[in-house]
């Protein structure tokens, strides 16, 4: 494992004895010590830690740090924890962490779930956590079974002593005074009992019974809904609008302005809805209710004619002109990617009850203590006076990180002094969200007879995502101290510093480090017309990887190499990449083709792990059908391997209704697409067979949740090239 | 005043006959298993059984049943008495986030009391109207196909064969 992670780890777990008699040892960030603990002690329970709490009836409650998306983390984590606890997984009551540093995501520093990051960085702390606990039941078991330590072992939850068990909860009394050890030795591999094993999702027979709570589904006495007319053109504000209309429809109790528009209140939601569509609002609006797509495409292509002497270099090896001259092929190619919204099931919605100085949030979030920072920031209370709650979320792919429904409602229970929930409806999330950014790339690349890439350089043109990243979780992250003026200051900063000298490493993520390239350049130029945008489910990947794999596919042919040999040729600095693509090879040379079906091949390196997809295609009249995806994963130790299996599937499935129709098109700076008629989500009838190869591995896990998804689209877009020949460099696919 | 059956009990509601049945069902009975996904008919997150008929109910309004039996999710089954379609995707592993997953039900519990022996095509052409963002198609596919003739009418007590539902250590 990363020592330096160890050592920090190490470092920061401390012991502190609090009143009561009870032991809390909390793993906490540097600079933060002193805090209270994440959880109360309570009489007759353990709680040797942030995460766990054992009652003397043998109730085990899981404190879950990161949030369960659909992603399966609370079944991940749980199962980390577990093992070396020893008891199954789900026997646990989960619940949601609260807002507490102990809860930090170790890859973060800060309590937030994404970037496929989950359960590889907490591996090691949950193992440790469950194997410093069981150590200190032992303990407690052999001081009041009177026996010797070493003879005792633990099963499923119960402490055995010869042909006796006896449930922890017997020992939790006596534990709860024991000093937590720090780093008690972890199962080896071949214990496992729970990692790498199958069985049901912990949250399985939730979901399928409607009992799984959502944002969307907390209620709470008196609670009033807010529906909010917001500006038809993202960063507009209202001008003038006359209320009457919308108090005039019954239910309607009040209509107050607040920083995204005018919100209408009433206790029901339809009757909220009836009143904000009753308003007419005068906007003033921003530059950009002037743009239309083709002017963005038209300023990306400018930019990519001037960017010799325009672009920001990303990175560089080797000698490009010498690359460029060596070789016996060039190729280039001209890559979109359009403006996408993420379009979770569950619209955006947050509960806001201001009482007595003191607050109550409710929102599925990305990061439990964003909801917390928003609502002291935007009531005037301090963050200890507002109670963040976390729900399940109705999925999430990026969305859930950018928590403006959390301001309004806040501003909303301000100032009408009710409970207030905010519910967004579909046309609010398509035309009032915030998006994945457009792309224009460039490849071009140098091939020499052999099959060797001797130049690469790709160019990626577009708005960058972490300035406003930064925008969004500044407000909600720094204390309350810190103002606006200093937030916008600082984001300001940032978003010229990556328009004019140094490249945001997301915007261009992917675009050149997985092959063996002799002279490689990377360049951005920063075109942004002021549409909001964030992370979308695998982020820069989810275009680069399709401007690389098709322009490897491209390659390939120039040389008479098959997909796969031409990969494998360049891969010998990615050996993991590479055996991935190798096994998938063995895959496609055994696949047999029904008339008319054609193969693709892609492969991608994203959020440490490896994938390569194979898509089956068939092309009739003009129509792209998918009928089966291959896909073959490394991404270290699959702690369930189901659970893998479901995110590939997932992934496939978003990525390709990403690649087959997602769109959204800009008309004077206004979203055209406005619900699912014309943001068409992949339906159960076009969706193809996914069979999932997952590579034995015994080294530390890697993301899962994202890496599925960047193949899948040059994947098609190769196999409707060896259906037709035509090459498509443009997303959606559409055949000419 | 409209009147009708929910869940097998007898219900009045005084909302505005336009509200659709999902608002009704969500605000004024407090059954949340029903979710808002896209008030206009296309996702299917919102569908209950309007006599026995799938329905999307974001676009209903509540008058359109009156003196009709509604059936929610959380009268399909419970996590104690699963019917033999959750217990399929409890056993398929077939939700992701599940959102979704009311309405997915929904419309498979509504098609299989028609047509017990589905194709794939039928499956297909059923479950056309229900989207999954998480993209759990192929899983939704298997677990309806799975819930055959025999689990339908088997004892609907499935639940106690699943691994999961015990929450204490066991003495």
């Amino acid at each position: 494992m990363n020592q330096q992670k160890l050592l920090s780890r190490r470092q920061f777990l401390k012991t502190s004895s609090i009143a009561g008699g009870g032991l809390v040892v909390g793993f906490s960030l540097a600079g933060c010590g002193g805090t209270s603990p994440a959880l109360p002690t309570s009489q007759g329970a353990m709680t040797p830690n942030a995460f766990l709490q054992i009652t003397s009836e043998n109730l085990v409650r899981f404190y879950c740090p990161r949030d369960e998306m659909g992603q399966g983390v609370s079944t991940g984590l749980a199962t980390l924890i577990a093992e070396d606890l020893d008891i199954a997984p789900w026997l646990f009551d989960v619940r949601w962490a609260g807002v507490h540093p102990d809860y930090s995501n170790p890859d973060f520093g800060v309590q937030g779930t994404g970037g496929s990051t989950s359960i590889s960085a907490h591996y090691q702390q949950l193992r440790q956590v469950g194997a410093n606990t069981r150590a200190m039941l032992l303990e407690a078991a052999a001081s009041r079974l009177n026996a010797p330590v070493t003879q005792l072992t633990t099963d499923n939850g119960q402490i055995v002593y010869g042909e006796k068990r006896y449930p922890y909860g017997e020992f939790v009394d006596l534990a709860a005074q024991l000093q937590a050890p720090e780093n008690t030795p972890l199962k080896s591999a071949s214990e496992f009992q729970y990692i790498g094993k199958e069985f049901s999702r912990i949250d399985g027979i939730a979901k399928a019974t409607g009992t799984a709570e959502f944002g969307i589904d907390v209620d709470l006495p008196g609670l009033h809904r807010a529906v909010i007319k917001r500006s038809p053109v993202a960063g507009g504000k209202a001008q003038s609008f006359d209320k009457q209309r919308a108090l005039a429809v019954t239910g309607v109790t009040d209509v107050v302005e607040i920083g995204s528009g005018i919100a209408v209140v009433a206790k029901q939601y339809w009757a909220a809805k009836k009143g904000a569509d009753a308003l007419v609002v005068e906007w003033d609006l921003p530059a950009l209710a002037n743009v239309n797509t083709a002017q963005v495409k038209s300023d990306y292509a400018a930019a990519l004619n001037s960017a010799d002497e325009e672009a920001l270099i990303s990175s560089e090896e080797g000698d490009l002109q010498a690359g460029f001259a060596s070789a016996d092929h060039t190729i280039e190619g001209d890559y979109w990617a359009p403006y996408l919204a993420h379009a979770p099931m569950e619209p955006m919605n947050a509960i806001v009850h201001i009482q007595n100085g003191e607050a109550d949030v409710w929102t599925g979030s990305q990061g439990v203590a964003a909801p917390q920072g928003l609502v002291a920031r935007y009531a005037g209370l301090d963050k200890d006076k507002v109670r963040s709650h976390n729900t399940y979320l109705g999925g999430a792919f990026g969305r859930r990180g950018t928590l403006t429904h959390v301001i309004e409602a806040t501003q909303v229970a301000v100032a009408t002094d009710k409970p207030i929930q905010v519910i967004w409806s579909r046309e609010d999330d398509l035309q009032s969200g915030i998006y994945r950014p457009a792309s224009l790339m460039q490849i071009k690349a140098g091939i020499s007879k052999a099959g060797d890439i001797t130049a690469w350089q790709a160019t990626r043109i577009g708005g960058n995502i972490s300035p406003q990243t930064m925008a969004n979780m500044m407000p909600a992250l720094l204390p309350t101290a810190v103002s606006d003026g200093t937030i916008d200051w600082v984001v300001g900063v940032a978003d010229s510093a990556m328009s004019g000298w140094v490249v945001d490493a997301s915007s261009v993520e992917g675009i050149a480090e997985d092959y063996d390239i002799s002279s490689h350049q990377v360049r951005h130029t920063t075109v942004d017309h002021g549409l909001p945008l964030t992370f979308w489910r695998s982020v820069g990947h989810s275009y680069t990887a399709f401007a690389k794999e098709t322009a490897m596919d491209e390659l390939a042919a120039k040389v008479g190499m098959s997909p796969v040999d031409f990969r494998l040729k360049n891969l010998s600095q990615n050996p993991r990449l590479q055996n991935v693509v190798r096994i998938a090879g063995e895959q496609m040379a055994k696949a047999e083709l029904a008339p008319g079906r054609a193969l693709g091949f892609a492969a991608h390196h994203s959020f440490k792990t490896d994938v390569a997809e194979i898509a089956e295609v068939s092309v009739v009249d003009g129509n792209i059908k998918v009928h089966k995806v291959t896909c073959v994963v490394d991404c270290g130790i699959a702690i369930n391997p189901d659970v893998v299996r479901a995110q590939m599937e997932g992934a496939v499935m978003y990525g390709l209704t990403a690649a087959l129709h997602g769109n959204l098109e800009l008309e004077n700076g206004r979203i055209l697409e406005s619900n699912f008629h014309t943001y068409p989500i992949l339906r159960m009838h076009e969706a193809p067979e996914v069979e999932v190869i997952i590579v034995d591995s015994a080294t530390e896990p890697t993301g899962v949740g994202e890496p599925g998804l960047p193949p899948i689209a040059p994947a098609v877009a190769n196999a409707v090239f060896a259906a037709t020949g035509q090459r498509l460099r443009s997303l959606p696919l559409k055949l000419a | 005043m409209i009147t009708f059956e929910l869940n097998g009990e007898t219900v009045t509601t005084s909302d505005a006959a336009d509200t659709p049945l999902l608002w009704v069902v969500r605000d004024t009975f407090e059954l949340k298993g029903s979710k808002y996904g896209c008030g206009a008919g296309l996702c299917g997150a919102c569908t209950m059984h309007v006599d026995g008929q799938a329905a999307r109910t974001c676009v209903l309004p509540v008058a359109a049943v009156a003196g009709k039996s509604i059936t929610t999710i959380e009268g399909l089954g419970t996590p104690n008495g699963l019917h033999p379609l959750q217990a399929a995707w409890v056993e398929y592993n077939v939700a992701q986030c599940g959102y979704c997953q009311s309405g997915q039900i929904m419309s498979a519990a509504a098609m299989l009391a028609t047509n017990a022996a589905p194709s794939e095509d039928d499956v297909d052409q059923a479950m056309s109207g229900n989207i999954c963002r998480c993209g759990c198609y192929p899983r939704i596919k298997k677990a309806i196909l799975a819930t055959t003739e025999e689990t339908l009418s088997a004892d609907q007590d499935v639940a106690t064969s699943l691994q999961p539902p015990a929450r204490q250590v066991q003495a």
